[in-house]
């Protein structure tokens, strides 16, 4: 049985394809920034700010709310258009994105943000952070959830293992994290720079329970953060298959798209083909 | 003359006086901390017994949480806590923590400005045989050039509790190093201490030697000794390294026109860089520094290291002549 109604799946890819273009409009006008891994995890980060988590944009600081930890910074972009549309700030505000005086700093700046759990950009640190504040929430007796979203090339990172054994000690039930497997680093594919499979088996091995999910499928995204409920005895890692650059073909799984912004021209291609949906509608902007 | 509002001990120089580690000071004043507030929780790197925070385990075992040997990790988990309103002190030799996961401290605990007490233990040359790998001497350099960050050397195991007291009612992110040997306690409960400003522990008028951490008693050694010889020294001890008691330096250098600065680590980047920052900005004034001279340390009796490397009442005594010296 599904925890999420088909109208309600239908909403959120409406509202993913609406971020995304958001996300190239605000990384056009900041001139630098990252593409691919964005894009690529628009639609699990949707799907948690849209279904799975509680929060309040008119109260950050809510003491009961989940709480999320992205630790791969540099997809800012992707986390400021989807709290824009959650409601922290108005969408205009994207433009901001990367100017002096900005909220929307180029990695994400807690102190900055109201609603942002956590500074990052630094690979490989997030894990621990989240594990913190779940640790916190459980010695306060709270019955909130705690999320860390995580990339791919930051397994690369010892921190994030120390991390991985530390949650599996202390049984961190209350955690569950979630694995942006887009298969793109810097330097070229991870399995190129630095093999990482299986991180299923590595993750099982390391104490934790594991589920896959095509990370671009509303519905199984949110039936798999919340089957993670349902485990007790260990903390969760949902390992979800993104395509980097999801939505936009010239950017899909190309790792030379990590690190930088559309110009003009691959803005308006890019907006076409959000706004068609590849094609598949008329766009009535033409 | 003896600044006797400063409460140290009676006999000051004499033969008696007990010798303790600064970091039991630490475990005691966790303990205490932890007694007043329950948000305060304790994490260390597979060093429990060392830095002392075993005294914190045993007394709240709910509260405390072993990481293993993963200091960057434990600095993460820190500032997650810390940000979800726990109190976390985090424990490890000082070349771990900071040393390991300084990228860590700068962005998971500063940049965040995550309320998390950093204890570096075992810092300076007089950690003695285990060798330059563990003798933290880079410390303070790397901690005190973060914003917000506030660094402390305490003197001796009560300056060090109450240290370790003060800074868990301080709201934001502190690092306090310790040392591993036996050092003099001369200082007293009266001993005020106040996060930020410096004691004034003698005053004088010839020299001002500014300094941190057990070998602030040397220097009030070498300043008795040196007024035998006629020369008038003032001793300062400047535990806060950062937030720097500017005032307290300044005062002392328009008095005295000549510092020395007393640190066990690296002249370069330290207390005494810090000092030197102050004064060129301010009042320049020749200054000398003890400390160690821009290189690794060795295995060794802390006594042997501290005399080989002129970090010793000598040593001292030594600085304030060539000071003197340069200020005619
Ligand atoms: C500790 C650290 N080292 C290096 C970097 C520079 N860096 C930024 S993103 C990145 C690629 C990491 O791959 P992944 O997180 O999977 O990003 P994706 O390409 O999938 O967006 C690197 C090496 C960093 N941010 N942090
Ligand atoms: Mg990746």
């Amino acid at each position: 049985m599904s925890s999420i109604h088909d109208d309600k799946i239908k909403k959120i890819e409406e509202k993913a394809n609406e971020i995304r273009q958001d996300l190239i409009k605000s990384l056009l006008e900041a001139k630098s920034g990252h593409s691919a891994g964005p894009l690529g995890f628009i639609d699990v980060l949707s799907t948690l700010y849209f279904h799975v988590l509680k929060y309040d944009p008119k109260n950050p600081n809510w003491e009961d709310r989940d709480k999320l930890f992205v630790s791969h910074g540099h997809i800012a972009p992707a986390i400021y258009a989807v709290m824009a549309h959650a409601g922290y700030f108005p969408v205009e505000e994207l433009m901001t994105l990367r100017k002096l005086g900005s909220r929307l700093q180029g990695h994400p700046h807690r102190e900055s943000l109201p609603g942002l759990e956590s500074s990052s950009g630094p690979l490989g640190q997030g894990l621990s952070q989240a594990i913190g504040a779940a640790l916190a929430a459980k010695l306060d007796g709270k019955r909130n959830r705690i999320y860390a979203c995580l990339s791919d090339g930051e397994h690369d990172e010892g921190q994030t293992w120390e991390a991985a054994l530390f949650a599996a000690k202390y049984k961190l039930n209350n955690l569950t994290a979630i694995l942006d497997r887009n298969n793109i680093q810097i330097d070229g594919y991870t399995e190129d720079v630095m093999p990482l499979d299986s991180l299923a088996l590595k993750y099982e091995s390391f104490g934790w329970h594991v589920l896959e999910v095509d990370g671009h499928n509303i519905g199984d995204i949110a039936d798999a953060c919340e089957f993670a409920k349902s485990v007790y005895e260990k903390p969760v890692m949902i390992i979800a298959h993104t395509i980097p650059g999801k939505g936009v073909d010239f950017m899909e799984f190309k790792f030379e798209w990590h690190g930088k912004p559309p110009n003009k021209e691959e803005a308006k291609a890019s907006l076409d083909q959000l706004r068609t949906l590849g094609g598949k509608i008329k766009s009535e902007h033409e | 003359m003896i600044n006797e509002k400063m409460h140290l001990v009676e006999d000051l120089f004499g033969e008696g006086l007990k010798a303790v580690p600064t970091r039991n000071g630490f475990g005691e004043g966790l303990v205490n901390a932890g007694k007043k507030n329950k948000n305060v929780v304790a994490l260390c790197a597979d060093l429990t017994d060392s830095t002392r925070i075993s005294y914190f385990q045993k007394e709240f075992p709910a509260r405390y949480f072993e990481v293993g040997v993963a200091e960057q990790n434990m600095a993460g988990i820190a500032a997650g806590m810390a940000v979800a309103g726990k109190v976390p002190f985090i424990s490890s030799y000082g070349v771990f923590s900071p040393g390991r996961n300084w990228d860590q401290i700068r962005v998971s605990i500063c940049y965040n400005n995550a309320n998390v007490k950093i204890a570096g233990a075992h810092t300076g040359i007089s950690v003695g045989p285990d060798g330059a790998t563990h003798q933290a001497l880079e410390d303070m350099a790397i901690t005190r050039c973060l914003p917000g960050l506030v660094v402390i050397a305490p003197c001796d195991s009560i300056e060090t509790k109450k240290a370790t007291e003060a800074v868990a009612e301080h709201k934001g992110p502190v690092y306090m190093r310790f040392a591993r040997e036996n050092d003099t306690v001369f200082t007293t409960e009266e001993t005020p201490f106040e996060i930020g400003k410096a004691n004034l522990l003698k005053d004088g008028s010839d020299v001002a030697v500014v300094a941190c951490g057990p070998l602030v008693y040397k220097a009030l050694v070498a300043a008795k000794e040196l007024e035998k010889d006629g020369i008038s020294v003032a001793v300062l001890n400047n535990h806060t390294i950062s937030p720097m008691d500017k005032n307290a330096v300044l005062d002392l250098a328009k008095k005295t026109n000549a510092v020395v600065t007393v640190e066990e680590h690296q002249i370069n980047g330290g207390m005494g860089s810090a000092v030197a920052e102050i004064l060129s900005r301010n009042y320049p004034v020749p200054v000398e520094m003890v400390g160690m001279q821009n290189s690794f340390g060795e295995s060794g009796e802390p006594k042997e290291l501290l005399e080989k490397y002129g970090m010793s009442v000598d040593g001292i005594k030594m600085a304030v002549k060539k000071v003197l010296e340069r200020k005619k």
